[in-house]
């Protein structure tokens, strides 16, 4: 770990599109980083911004939200309501000294496992290049000492 | 919100299968550190790893261990649930648990078979099976939702393929509503002279089936009509259609077809005649056209242009014609729907230095293929535009808008075999006439088609190998004066070639219907990138639709000829009436629920939900999800400000624990006060 930096990315893939884009993507062995961690979500709608922030705050060094291109959500509009979610959420933790790049909402339809694996590939190289979040430190100062105080407190 | 400290998921003993998949995840991940590892887990009572976990074998190790071990939770490592989840949680619910007390690690899509790296494969595998063995033990028993069929079927496009589905489903008993958005059915197959590669009049082996349709009580047929809206979900859609005004009393016609003959009004038949005939303003398409009403077109019509004229009215000897007919709005319910929109013809103005529409004598396949049918504007003679002259030499040109980067990519796989028959029509007609096909590659894939190339071979046609350039009327030498010269460089002699022509057909390509895309939101199903529809897999579910209760036929899934397009419509048709006898089907039953007691009555829920899933209790004050029609995409759970609304199975503590066990190896930067305690 201390030579070389390997970022952990949490993606989000809503169930019709962007987790079958990943199924397609392994099915027609397109090698990517193996850094994405997906979970699964019936729709990029379902993505709570609490979802995002407890992954940056568990040891994660960016999060990856995928859904349907808008006009194909599989439930008419989850994707337009994740988008509006991520734009509050990511202007948030700019505020907090949070890369943009941290946190990346992608659209990525069941017949483009090309897109995913690129995308994973671009943001694995956006959080090398980033270095580690260290959540602690960023956002909560000395590792979260502090914050630890004043909840005992 | 949070998890309680001493909650019940710390009792449960988890069952973790790693598959080995033959070498497809195990040649890159090593299963059995992962299995060791997994076990660690105070919850992992025990963790295998197997060759085959889908075998009946490695089915019956879950069920044996649930029996034997007392494992209330099951965690496979395999391939991706899309794959074989069904397969597991049945062999979950044969042990004698719950089904959805199971969940899934798909380490081989997205482990395995997405990296080389061994190390990092197997790392990632460790995160994902992690994060399912700590999501499981938060699994709460579910019931599938049983939803009762109505066995009325919705099918959209009166082509063959809906011909076909329509007939098929009939026959059997079972009631359609076929919907058509022309004055008759019969689409595409009936603009067509002949068929490849048996030659058979296409007219006279589809109008029968038309007949058919027309006259089967089970059918109710609703031409010149469009489908508005579409509510509900499998088993139960709600359906509402316009027919448009056709300004004839379909009781009252007897389709004597008078009021055609006499119509003052002549207008270039842009759709069925493609360009190149003319029909009236009161017209059918064709004599055989299903039903036999004529339709009015109100904005070619004299009276309806200019106030005078009412000929058809005075002509009609049953009083049939209605100017003041409005367009009728019509619900009914269904309980599957299929669609068989069929295709567009790509445009060839948008290749310039082709010529169309600039040359004369440049045709498309569409407008040849009127020409040469006995039934069209020169009664089958292969004449130039002048509706005269006959040529004396034809260039066909192949994948003219496919197979292109400027245009589609895709082959539309059935122009080779049409071009080959055209060249076959110029033999017959003309047999004077040299024809060249010009070709990329030629494509004959399907029973009796590679002989019929061979046939072609010996009738003498001449096959040049390349991609046409371009088509001019500049010459260059008098052998080339009032000529096309179609330059194409020849790629079997490598030299560049100037082949001058009395006239240039150009093989279109088959495209997505222009409005694809909207009839694809308005099905709530989805459009690949090239417009056609989405079908749910590409090898196993060609018919069906990622939206259940929707299927597709034909071409508007993707380029396909006539066999093609009536097996998808057959296979739409028997995937229907599988579900129509099974009378009910049993629904995911990932479903929101409001806890009303700590709902504050925000309503914040109740505009977000895309389905009008969320009633507010005016009384209470609170909203309330109606089950029936909520379809479990979370927007609103996400959404509750007080988070009281929980999405079954995908719960708050689900995602949670999940997340958490997927980030087991890095989780350490930051500790909160419950977790040091």
């Amino acid at each position: 770990m201390s030579d070389h930096f390997e970022p952990v990315i949490v993606g989000f893939l809503c169930n019709w599109c962007s987790y079958r884009a990943a199924d397609l993507a392994g099915t027609a062995r397109i090698k990517y980083a193996p850094n994405l961690r997906p979970i699964r979500v019936m729709c990029s709608g379902r993505v709570d911004p609490q979802f995002v922030l407890q992954a940056l705050r568990s040891g994660a060094d960016g999060v990856l939200i995928a859904g349907c291109h808008p006009g194909e959500c599989h439930y008419v509009n989850g994707n337009i309501k994740a988008l509006r979610r991520f734009t509050l959420l990511r202007k948030t933790l700019e505020q907090w000294g949070i890369e943009q790049e941290r946190v990346q909402l992608l659209w990525a339809s069941a017949s483009e496992g090309t897109v995913l694996a690129a995308a994973v590939n671009r943001m694995t190289e956006d959080l090398r290049a980033l270095g580690p979040l260290r959540w602690g430190e960023k956002v909560l100062g000395d590792n979260g000492a502090a914050h630890l105080v004043v909840e005992e407190v | 919100m949070t998890d309680q400290k001493k909650s019940p998921a710390e009792q449960e003993k988890v069952g973790v299968y790693i598959c080995h998949c033959g070498s497809n995840i195990a040649g890159t991940i090593n299963v059995e550190e992962v299995a060791q590892w997994a076990e660690k887990n105070p919850n992992v009572v025990v963790a295998r790893n197997y060759e085959f976990m889908c075998s009946s074998t490695g089915q019956e190790l879950i069920e044996n261990d649930i029996k034997e071990k007392g494992l209330t939770r099951i965690v496979v490592a395999s391939c991706s649930p899309h794959m074989h989840e069904k397969t597991f949680r049945e062999a979950t619910e044969r042990g004698g648990l719950n089904p959805f007390l199971f969940e899934m690690a798909n380490i081989r899509e997205h482990g395995s078979w997405a990296t080389n790296d061994k190390e990092a494969a197997t790392s990632k595998a460790k995160a994902l099976v992690n994060g399912a063995v700590e999501r499981v033990v938060h699994h709460a028993p579910l019931e599938k939702i049983p939803v009762d069929i109505n066995p009325n079927t919705l099918i959209v496009g009166g082509g063959i393929a809906g011909i076909t589905a329509a007939l098929e489903l009939a026959e059997g008993g079972h009631h359609v509503y076929l919907v058509e958005r022309e004055g008759t059915i019969g689409g595409r197959m009936a603009q067509i002279d002949k068929t490849f590669p048996t030659l058979d009049c296409s007219a006279c082996i589809l109008t029968p089936k038309m007949v058919d349709v027309g006259q089967n009580d089970n059918i109710t047929l609703l031409t010149y009509s469009e489908v508005e809206s579409v509510e509900g979900y499998i088993g139960n859609f709600n359906i509402t259609v316009r027919k448009k005004a056709r300004c004839v009393t379909e009781e009252l016609c007897t389709s004597c077809g008078i009021c055609e003959e006499k119509c003052p009004q002549k207008v270039i038949d842009e759709n069925y005649g493609a360009g190149i005939s003319y029909r009236k303003a009161i017209y059918r398409s064709f004599p055989q056209a299903v039903p036999g009403y004529p339709v009015l077109d109100k904005e070619n019509c004299t009276y309806f242009q200019t106030g005078k004229c009412k000929v058809c009215e005075q002509v009609c000897p049953t009083e049939a014609i209605d100017y003041e007919q409005e367009d009728k709005v019509i619900t009914f319910d269904v309980g599957n729907i299929i669609l068989a929109t069929g295709y567009d013809l790509f445009d060839a103005r948008q290749i310039p230095q082709y010529g169309y529409g600039r040359l004369a004598n440049v045709f498309s396949s569409l407008e040849f293929e009127r020409m040469v049918n006995a039934s069209g504007p020169t009664a089958g003679h292969i004449v130039l535009r002048d509706g005269v002259t006959e040529p004396e030499s034809i260039a066909i040109v192949h994948c003219v808008g496919s197979r292109d980067q400027n245009h589609n990519e895709y082959c539309s796989k059935v122009c080779c075999m049409y071009s080959l028959k055209f060249a076959h029509l110029v033999h017959e007609h003309l047999p004077d006439a040299e024809v060249y096909n010009f070709y990329i590659d030629m494509r004959t894939p399907g029973k009796g088609y590679e002989e019929f190339y061979h046939r072609l071979l010996n009738e003498g046609t001449h096959f040049i190998r390349g991609r046409v350039a371009e088509i001019t009327d500049a010459d260059r030498h008098p052998g080339e004066e009032g000529k096309l010269i179609v330059q194409a460089e020849n790629t079997l002699l490598g030299i560049q070639q100037r082949t001058p022509v009395d006239m240039v057909i150009l093989s279109a390509g088959i495209e997505a219907r222009h409005d694809a895309e909207d009839v694809s939101k308005l099905f709530k199903m989805g459009c690949d990138h090239d417009g056609f529809f989405n079908e749910r897999h590409p090898k196993l579910a060609p018919v069906s639709t990622m939206t259940d209760g929707v299927f597709i036929a034909g071409a508007c899934q993707g380029p396909k000829d006539i066999p093609d397009t009536v097996a998808q419509g057959g296979a739409a048709a028997s995937q229907v009436a599988k579900l129509i006898s099974q009378g009910t089907v049993l629904m995911e039953p990932v479903r929101a629920s409001i806890r009303e007691e700590e709902c504050s009555g925000c309503r914040i829920c109740n505009t977000l939900c895309p389905y009008n899933a969320i009633e507010f209790d005016e009384e209470k004050f609170v909203s309330r999800v109606i089950t029936a029609l909520c379809q479990g995409c979370g927007t609103c759970v996400a959404a509750c400000p007080s988070g009281v609304i929980d999405g079954a199975h995908f719960t708050y503590t689900q995602v949670m624990a999940e997340l958490k066990g997927v980030l087991w190896d890095v989780q350490s930067d930051v500790l909160t006060k419950q977790e040091v305690a």
